[in-house]
């Protein structure tokens, strides 16, 4: 039986979603050029899944088992629309930015791997940690990418001014592949090394061993 | 005639789904690992994307936005917001069909294709490319050109990663980057190369 705290903090390093499980990059590296948007997609995503787990947690045991993916669907799809509605009564600008990513967190792996792998199993109040805890994990990841893109990229942070680039009489050169899409790539690979140099079972196994060199003395 | 190849250019390389708007991540990065099924699985995303794209913009054009319901005598309702939930619903009625279809007329494309097919239903790039759609506000035959644009893109790109990742682990790579961190990486460097494209105006 799983217990609450490891349900709640295992997914933040030791099983992180993106770093270990391979979901929900899709939506997601979009969106860390600017903090701004970032901490608005790490709460979107959040509560969609925190509630997405419970919705499905409590319908488990009545739908029958060759549609509860399209029930999965519907679920996600609603809390969605609901993310999609708020954020363009009360933040537009923030939602004119996220353009098209708001609605993919429908596809998000996240939300739906945690529906099926876990929800389906588990209780309502074991599903709700879960689903914070791994949305937890992936915003760690998102906002330590977009810590390192926002102020390299454009010199700043939240929009206020940290390095002053030259463009406006400072001295930051702003490094302008921050703010295309191949940083985010770079700094997740990066990232994932870090990660498992630190908690070294996470480690591949290679697939190949590449054999010695062969000595001097072997050779002759 | 001009402007759809210039859409068509446009959304294989320098809007390329996978590199350039980190779309369909998941599975670009857990069915790269050899050229054949990446390539099974990039030839299925191209047909789903050919057809869901234009059907999505005819149920967005007569149905959905604001007015569109004029012909029906309904010229104030604006259905735009449950988009989302029929889109969604529309890519997976029509893998469904597409699978049932391939089933029992091209049975040699459904087994190369197998599991692939229903994994599309919850690709992001699919969505995406009819979320895109709506942003730009294209016409019906732009949203044929561009679906499958942004399919054969996609096709590309996985491909092209495939076989890095092929060659790739013959390779001596640093432990902790061993797998999915040399992936990112690798992933990294080819959407480097098609932003190249950029420059390309048509």
């Amino acid at each position: 039986m799983a217990v609450p705290k490891e349900v709640l903090v295992d997914p933040l390093l030791n099983d992180n979603p993106i770093a270990l499980q391979v979901l929900g990059i899709c939506s997601a590296l979009a969106v860390t050029v600017k903090m701004s948007t970032t901490v608005v997609m790490c709460l979107a995503v959040i509560f969609v899944t925190t509630l997405s787990n419970v919705a499905v947690s409590v319908v488990r045991n009545r739908v029958p088992t060759n549609i509860r993916i399209i029930v999965q669907m519907t679920i996600i799809a609603s809390l969605v629309i609901v993310v999609d509605q708020v954020l363009q009564a009360y933040a537009y600008d923030i939602s004119k930015s996220l353009s098209v990513f708001v609605g993919l967190i429908i596809t998000n792996c996240i939300v739906m791997g945690r529906a099926e792998a876990f929800a389906m199993h588990n209780g309502r109040y074991l599903s709700a940690l879960d689903g914070f805890g791994n949305a937890l994990g992936y915003s760690i990841i998102l906002i330590a990418v977009a810590l390192i893109r926002e102020p390299l990229g454009s010199g700043t942070l939240f929009g206020f001014e940290l390095l002053k680039p030259v463009t406006e009489g400072g001295w930051y050169y702003t490094n302008g592949m921050m703010i295309l899409a191949p940083s985010a790539f770079f700094i997740i690979g990066l990232f994932i090394w870090a990660l498992r140099a630190w908690k070294t079972e996470q480690v591949e196994e290679a697939d190949y061993q590449i054999a010695s060199n062969t000595q001097y003395r072997e050779a002759m | 005639m001009e402007q759809y190849l210039g859409l068509f250019i446009r959304a294989v390389f320098v809007e390329n789904m996978a590199l350039t708007f980190f779309l369909g991540m998941c599975t670009f990065i857990a069915i790269s690992k050899k050229i054949s099924t990446a390539f099974g699985l990039g030839v299925a995303v191209v047909v789903v994307l050919a057809i869901t794209v234009p059907v999505n913009n005819l149920i967005y054009n007569y149905l959905l936005r604001e007015g569109a319901l004029a012909w029906a005598g309904y010229p104030d309702v604006d259905l735009s917001f449950v988009g989302l939930l029929s889109y969604i619903g529309v890519i997976a009625a029509m893998v469904q069909i597409l699978e049932m279809f391939l089933d029992r007329f091209v049975p040699v494309l459904y087994n190369a294709l197998g599991v692939f097919l229903p994994l599309i239903t919850v690709n992001c790039a699919i969505l995406g490319a009819s979320l895109f759609m709506v942003e730009r506000d294209y016409t019906f035959a732009e949203s044929m050109v561009f679906g499958l644009g942004a399919g054969v893109g996609w096709a590309l790109a996985i491909t092209a990663l495939a076989g890095v990742r092929e060659k790739l682990k013959y390779s001596d790579v640093p432990e902790g980057l061993r797998g999915l961190g040399i992936t990112f990486i690798s992933v990294g460097l080819i959407s480097l190369c098609f932003m190249s494209f950029g420059g390309i105006d048509i």
